[in-house]
């Protein structure tokens, strides 16, 4: 039977990303997904690469990281990233004031700033709105959330990282204390089978709880859902924020001939029944339409709800409190060997959380081999499925 | 308001002797798509079907099936709007099947990307608008989300199976409409052959499906007017 040195479960961008880091440090790495691959968190975030701005405030750590990895990942994604850079729009006083924090943040944690008058913003973005005051530019970008991660899965196959979809994982095997390797069932066929690996990674996501719960050990995740909605027709080229503190409807992100807005947050139980709160989808409109007015004429395309991997104690209620940084747990405090979580981050930061965990992982195996993936140019989307 | 609809879903395992339709109720509202409805059947009533969803609203292409004999993208479909007691569900014609709702984009992938359209493009909203310091001009993806629908709603590409099909000769026209890094003359050579822009037997179904307004057919005979142009140019010696 084949054996693997690591096996990653969760076909995601943190999933992929690590395969990525992984196969390009010289390791036997296979993947595991239920679904297609970005068929649970990844594919359904509005598509912004974070500059940092919206954690400067708050959540200098998180900041930081964003900022960094934006830099980054425009070195080793060419062509990945609509690079048109994002406003925070002040609308009121109260926003103007604010201001004065996140320029200040921005500045402690290396993000670029520009203040521009409302005269300057109202030429670049015509649709903002009449009550602009001023706008900061931050070097945000927009992302096709798909696309962009299949580069990582890409890259990674081509460099012998193994991906089986539609394959999900029954239970963990287990020899004594050591996690050995996986029992899958393949959706395509029915048929029951076990993988074996020197290392087994839980990047579930809103599901790591669940992975962690076949092994018996506590991953303190809460799936933390959002709703966005989609309009037709672009109304911004770049990436438009409200200038407060992070809070529901407060972005809007122009992808392709869409705008996207979100979003909102609350806490679920289970990360396959999120809903769509009706009211949720009207905040969007009465927020977004704050910016920019023509949202509320807009079309309607799609409203859909997408659930964060948040880090907490299985007890907060509305997820703005969780710090949006990851968390890589080797579980050996508990117990178990072998076995890995690598949760909590966004997509922005999913090169860093794998690299983390490669760290990790490699550390576990005793390979010695530096992590590649701030340098190596990645293939394009197209070639996870030509590849 | 919900309402109790029966979808009647495409199935087929591998191995099994021919694919079948099995039958599943699932409480709608008015919120309510085909695609969350097949979740709900995932997670409710079969784990074991198979389909393929990422971005929940029409940008990423991966939802494509046919419902009610019509090929959508079942992020946008909303079921109560369609209408019918029963909703059936099946996967994109010409394109090969791997299990229920799932098939095989290796093919189309192949040729699309033969055309070398960059996928960044300039953005054409805001003409108005000058761009911030710091950036030449603004940019924005191309429109094609390579969802496969235009594929499998093209009578030819039922008939020829080595037909280049509308996603992929859509990209070719954009290669030579706007060749950013490139001229646009590999796309036209590889387009100009009895598989490619010629077969085309102008049905229109393509454009008539697609969800991101691409026109491919529009694209396809842009193609042949170019190069009856360029083939006319040559007859009288002019070298474009």
């Amino acid at each position: 039977m084949k054996s693997y040195h690591a096996l990653i479960i969760g076909g995601g961008g943190t999933g992929g990303a690590l395969a990525h880091d992984l196969a390009l440090r010289g390791l036997k790495v296979t993947l595991v997904e239920r679904g297609e691959v970005t068929s649970g968190t990844t594919g359904r975030h509005h598509g912004l690469l974070h500059s940092g701005g919206r954690y400067a405030v708050k959540d200098k750590e998180s900041a930081v990281e964003c900022i960094e990895e934006n830099l980054i990942l425009r070195k080793v994604m060419p062509g990945t990233f609509e690079e048109n850079d994002g406003l925070f729009v002040a609308i009121t006083e109260e926003d103007v004031e604010y201001s004065r924090l996140f320029i200040e943040g921005c500045t402690d944690c290396g993000i670029p700033t520009h203040q521009l008058t409302r005269e300057q913003a109202l030429a670049i973005e015509p649709n903002l709105s009449p009550n602009l005051i001023l706008a900061v530019q931050i070097p945000d970008a927009t992302m096709d959330a798909m696309r962009m991660a299949l580069r990582f899965f890409a890259t990674a196959k081509h460099n012998g990282a193994e991906f089986k979809t539609y394959t999900e994982v029954l239970d963990v095997e287990k020899t004594g204390g050591t996690v050995t390797g996986v029992r899958v069932v393949d959706h395509r066929s029915g048929k029951e089978s076990v993988i074996n690996a020197d290392i087994v990674i839980n990047a579930a996501g809103p599901w790591s709880g669940k992975v962690a719960d076949m092994v018996g050990v506590e991953v303190p995740i809460r799936p933390s859902p959002g709703v966005m909605l989609a309009l037709e027709g672009r109304l911004c080229n770049m990436v438009i924020n409200r200038m407060t503190p992070s809070g529901d409807g407060d972005i809007v992100v122009p992808q392709r001939g869409l705008s996207v807005i979100g979003t909102s947050s609350w806490v679920v139980d289970d990360p396959d029944n999120l809903g769509l709160p009706s009211d949720h989808i009207e905040k969007m409109y009465a927020e977004g339409e704050k910016m920019i007015p023509a949202v509320r004429k807009a079309p309607f395309r799609a409203a859909w709800s997408a659930a964060r991997p948040l880090i907490g104690p299985r007890g907060a209620d509305t997820g703005r409190e969780l710090s949006r940084t990851f968390k890589c747990f080797d579980h050996v405090d508990e117990g178990v060997e072998g076995f890995v979580t690598i949760t909590g981050g966004k997509a922005t930061t999913a090169r860093g959380m794998a690299e983390a965990t490669a760290n990790v992982v490699c550390q576990k195996l005793g390979v010695d081999a530096p992590c590649r993936t701030r340098e190596v140019v990645m293939l394009p989307h197209t070639a996870y499925f030509t590849g | 308001m919900t309402k109790e609809i029966t979808f009647k879903v495409f199935r087929y395992k591998q191995g099994d002797p021919a694919p079948h339709y099995d039958r599943f109720t699932v409480p709608c509202d008015e919120n309510t798509t085909v695609l969350i409805a097949m979740q709900d059947i995932r997670r409710d009533q079969d784990p074991t079907l198979m389909l393929r969803h990422s971005c929940h609203h029409a940008s990423c292409g991966t939802c494509g099936m046919r419902i009610n004999g019509k090929e959508e993208l079942s992020c946008v479909v909303k079921v109560l709007d369609l209408g019918t007691p029963t909703v059936t569900v099946e996967p994109l014609e010409n394109l090969p099947l791997i299990s229920d709702l799932v098939v095989d984009m290796t093919g189309f992938y192949q040729r699309y990307t033969a055309a070398r359209m960059p996928y960044i493009r300039q953005s054409e909203f805001n003409p108005g608008a000058e761009p911030p310091e710091g950036i030449d001009r603004y940019t924005r993806y191309e429109n094609c989300i390579e969802c496969g629908l235009c594929l499998s709603a093209c009578p030819v590409a039922g008939s020829d199976a080595e037909y280049l099909g509308p996603a992929a000769m859509a990209a070719a026209w954009r290669a030579v409409e706007e060749p950013r890094n490139g001229d646009g003359k590999h796309a036209l050579n590889w387009v100009d052959n009895e598989h490619g822009c010629w077969r085309c037997h102008i049905a229109f179904e393509c454009s008539e499906v697609c969800p991101s307004n691409v026109d491919p057919a529009a694209g396809i005979m842009n193609l042949r007017r170019k190069l009856t142009g360029s083939s006319l140019l040559r007859l009288f010696g002019i070298k474009r």
